[in-house]
């Protein structure tokens, strides 16, 4: 006897719960503009706004106020200090240390002042604002070419009502993981970027497995009304739907728990986006396709 | 495909070995000859942020070349103006790339243009006015050679960079060309970025100037600098107190020689403190100048000046025929041994600016190998078990096709030289999870087909087939996602983007094509008479 974690004849009612599902997705994105409005707007890193990150370890026990005040009349003085591990601090400031000397005088010799020799700077990263912009531009590029991508392959693929549900699911995943990252106060960073784009390319898999079912079952059926059709797909492929996305939780999580600090932003969104791309695969996607197909009935209806 | 199982099994085979064979000097470093001739030399090459070091992009400040060529135009226009007989006056750089002047008769235009022709074939006139009798001319480089001009500064800024990282003594630099004018610059290992830093990002411009002694200091000072002069600032620093004080000079505005006719430049230790100092050595052309210029300035002070910051102003005691100088000033033993390197390469023809730095140490660096490591490790053993521990028999050929598809991604990054990142891990053990996603396709698709009463062998086969265009779907999708985060990011991130693609691409392979010559191996082979799914 196989492993079965859905039966196979099973036969939920998802068409008939599609109003909550549609309610749920919207307090959940509002949540996430609630959240964004709430910390006046998304944080950008410095990959996207400009500016420096210092990433410090030390030796011995040593809390952010304490390098806070060592860092008291430098140029870092009004910048963000983040616990990022064990001893371990992110200082990041919105100024742009291209200046060689400007790392010596306002981090090393306050902190060796303050701490002697205990701390070894791990990490630098300083970006500049012009490039900054840059990025944030090609961000922005990336995400809606990567939509359009998707928008394109699966209406060539399929049709070009069942795309639109696909990419409106992907839309919603994303908006919902930016969300989560407002949520949880965390910059969006480069690894940030790199997980949405993931996102975009994995969670359309679930609803093209859907969409796919969906498609051979009208081939088979062609006199069944698409409500019940669709209902029928989305649970003969439910089991494929949850294992598949259960896999690749499974390598986030490892991700997310043993990976370092330095990934963790972009595991901890992938989580998010894998989580919230299986719901949207059967609900959103399927809400769009059979909204879609209310609206060319009744318009058919109105015409007779 | 390929209908015979004997060929199928020999295409598996040899596709494991070969990526194992390319693997050999990633795992195993110390090979002894003879044998490691026979094996490949490339391990996979780590990125900065796992092995430590600096990356660093540069902006060729181009505009600033230019501005400094209409400076040295200018001049000599003063002069070709002057032997041609052409009145005029107040012939300047202008802003921008320009240069103005007045002409003070009506027939200058026609003369102007003729001197431009004959002797500046890369200048045009960009306006002209009439002003009292004569005419207010502003001249510009022609568009087609500023580019040209533009062009050529960043190769020469590339190869001064190169010639600098590579006499600094860095193992594996990359110095690449990116864009109009920046360039990518990365260093692994680097043990002080400071340092490295200064030493890339210098201008390093020597130039002789002689001082300025016939006008007062103190007048120039209090602004009125007299024509032909400038005031240029050197450090020094009290022996006795330690500290840094500015000193002031007047210094001629023309340059004499500059380190464009340095033959050599290297560190010595003076006999009296032992203070490192730059000792450099002119070409022939340049020790013949050297020559006459001093020897028409004895008793004049004449100004080593480096970046525009006078290092010393000794006065000439006598005629120096041998065409070596001195380069003293406080410098540390590190320092001049730099300042030495910067001037064997010679001078950036343009200012850079430091665009965007990224420095990893080497304990962040081998911290993030290990928790990389560790977390594909465990992601792997997790989605293993679970495989197992849900399909079985089956779930163990999906497991066996995911490690197959570890050891791919390796293989082709080490094959192309590519870079693996922290990302790159990442993008590496998320591939895991979507590869064997292709299995779970097939065998739910093959457990429904057993239900309907399927033999095995047609399970299998319907099992496949119709699970093998949605395969080809989602793997395109991911590929397509991965493409634009190659194009669109930066640094390390592309790496997460280029494991992924190489591990989808291979999963094509290992999900479909190995598995299915397993199963049909075992079904062929052995009487099953039910399949452990």
């Amino acid at each position: 006897m196989s492993m079965e974690l859905i039966k196979p004849g099973i036969n939920l009612d998802f068409v008939g719960k599609i109003k909550y599902a549609v309610a749920f997705s919207a307090i959940l994105i509002l949540i996430g503009i609630g959240s964004i409005i709430f910390h006046g707007g998304l944080t950008p890193g410095i990959d996207f706004a400009g500016g420096s990150i210092i990433q410090v370890k030390f030796s011995k026990n040593i809390s952010a106020d304490q390098i806070r005040t060592a860092l008291k009349s430098t140029k870092l003085e009004s910048s963000i200090i983040q616990q990022f591990g064990v001893n371990e601090f992110l200082i990041r400031t919105s100024e742009s240390f291209s200046d060689q000397k400007m790392l010596a005088a306002n981090v090393e010799q306050p902190l060796t002042t303050a701490f002697n020799k205990d701390y070894e700077i791990r990490r630098v990263e300083v970006v500049g604002s012009k490039v900054g912009a840059d990025f944030k531009r090609k961000a922005v590029i990336a995400v809606i070419l990567s939509w359009l991508a998707m928008l394109i392959y699966v209406g060539w693929r399929f049709e070009f009502r069942y795309a639109l549900g696909g990419i409106i699911a992907l839309v919603h995943d994303v908006a919902i993981t930016i969300g989560a990252v407002s949520i949880m106060n965390m910059e969006f960073t480069i690894n940030i970027l790199a997980a949405l784009i993931f996102i975009i390319g994995f969670s359309i898999n679930d609803t093209i497995v859907v969409l796919d079912r969906i498609r051979e079952n009208v081939k088979l059926n062609p006199k069944k009304k698409l409500n019940d059709i669709i209902n029928i797909s989305i649970n003969q492929t439910l089991s494929r739907t949850i294992l598949t996305s259960l896999t690749v939780f499974l390598t986030v999580l490892a991700l997310y728990l043993f990976g370092g600090a330095v990934i963790r932003d972009l595991a901890f969104s992938i989580l998010v986006g894998v989580v919230i791309g299986t719901y949207s695969s059967v609900y959103i996607a399927c809400t769009i396709v059979l909204l879609f197909e209310n609206l060319k009935l009744s318009k058919m209806k109105g015409k007779k | 495909m390929f209908k015979s199982l004997k060929i199928r099994i020999s295409i598996t085979v040899i596709v494991c070995l070969a990526a194992l064979y390319f693997l050999i000097p990633t795992f195993i470093s110390d090979i002894t000859s003879p044998w490691n001739q026979f094996l490949p030399k490339e391990k996979i090459h780590l990125g900065l942020d796992l092995q430590g070091g600096m990356h660093l992009v540069l902006e060729i400040d181009t505009d600033k070349a230019l501005e400094a060529m209409m400076e040295r135009t200018s001049n000599d226009l003063k002069e070709s103006l002057m032997e041609s007989k052409v009145r005029f006056r107040n012939v300047e750089k202008a802003k921008g790339a320009t240069i103005s002047l007045e002409l003070t008769d009506a027939a200058g235009k026609t003369a102007l243009e003729k001197v431009l022709k004959d002797s500046y074939p890369d200048l045009e006139i960009a306006s002209s006015t009439p002003r009292d009798s004569g005419q207010f001319v502003t001249l510009k480089i022609n568009d087609k050679r500023a580019v040209d001009l533009k062009k050529l500064t960043v190769e020469h800024s590339l190869e001064t960079i190169r010639n600098r990282v590579d006499q600094f003594g860095v193992t594996e630099p990359e110095i690449i060309p990116e864009g109009d004018n920046r360039i990518l610059i990365q260093l692994p290992g680097i043990k002080d970025p400071e340092r490295a830093k200064n030493l890339i990002g210098k201008t390093a411009l020597l130039e002789f100037k002689i001082v300025d002694e016939g006008n007062s200091l103190d007048e120039a000072l209090r602004g009125n600098i007299p024509e032909g002069s400038i005031i240029a600032y050197g450090t020094r620093e009290d022996k006795s107190s330690g500290q840094k004080g500015r000193v002031p000079y007047l210094l001629k505005n023309k340059t004499l020689l500059t380190g464009a006719s340095l033959e050599t430049a290297k560190v010595q230790i003076s006999d009296r403190f032992g203070e490192p100092h730059v000792s450099i050595k002119f070409n022939a052309q340049g020790a013949a100048d050297f020559d006459r210029i001093t020897n028409e300035n004895v008793r004049k002070r004449l100004a080593i000046v480096l970046d525009g910051v006078v290092h010393s102003a000794p006065v000439i005691q006598e005629r120096i025929s041998g065409g070596q100088a001195q380069i003293t000033g406080n410098f540390t033993m590190d320092e001049s041994r730099d300042l030495a390197i910067v001037l064997r390469a010679g001078a950036l023809p343009a200012p850079v600016n430091i665009l965007e730095e990224r420095t990893v140490g080497p304990s962040l660096g081998s911290d993030s190998i290990r928790q990389g490591i560790m977390a594909t490790i465990i992601g792997t053993i997790l989605v293993v078990l679970f495989m197992i521990f849900y399909y079985r028999f089956s779930g163990a050929v999906a497991d066996l096709a995911v490690i197959i598809n570890i050891f791919l991604i390796l293989a082709v990054l080490a094959i192309f030289h590519a870079t693996l990142t922290l990302p790159g891990i990442a993008g590496m053990l998320l591939t895991v999870g979507v590869a064997v996603d292709a299995n779970i396709l097939i065998f739910e698709r093959i457990r429904e087909e057993l239900r309907t009463g399927k033999t095995i062998r047609l399970a299998l086969d319907t099992g496949y087939n119709r699970a093998f265009i949605t395969i080809i779907d989602t793997h395109i999708t991911g590929i397509v996602a991965a493409v634009f985060l190659i194009i669109f990011g930066t640094g390390p991130i592309k790496g997460f983007a280029v494991t992924t693609i190489i591990g989808l691409s291979a999963s094509l392979f290992t999900a479909i094509f190995v598995t299915r010559v397993i199963f049909d191996y075992v079904t062929w082979n052995f009487n099953i008479k039910k399949l452990s799914i």
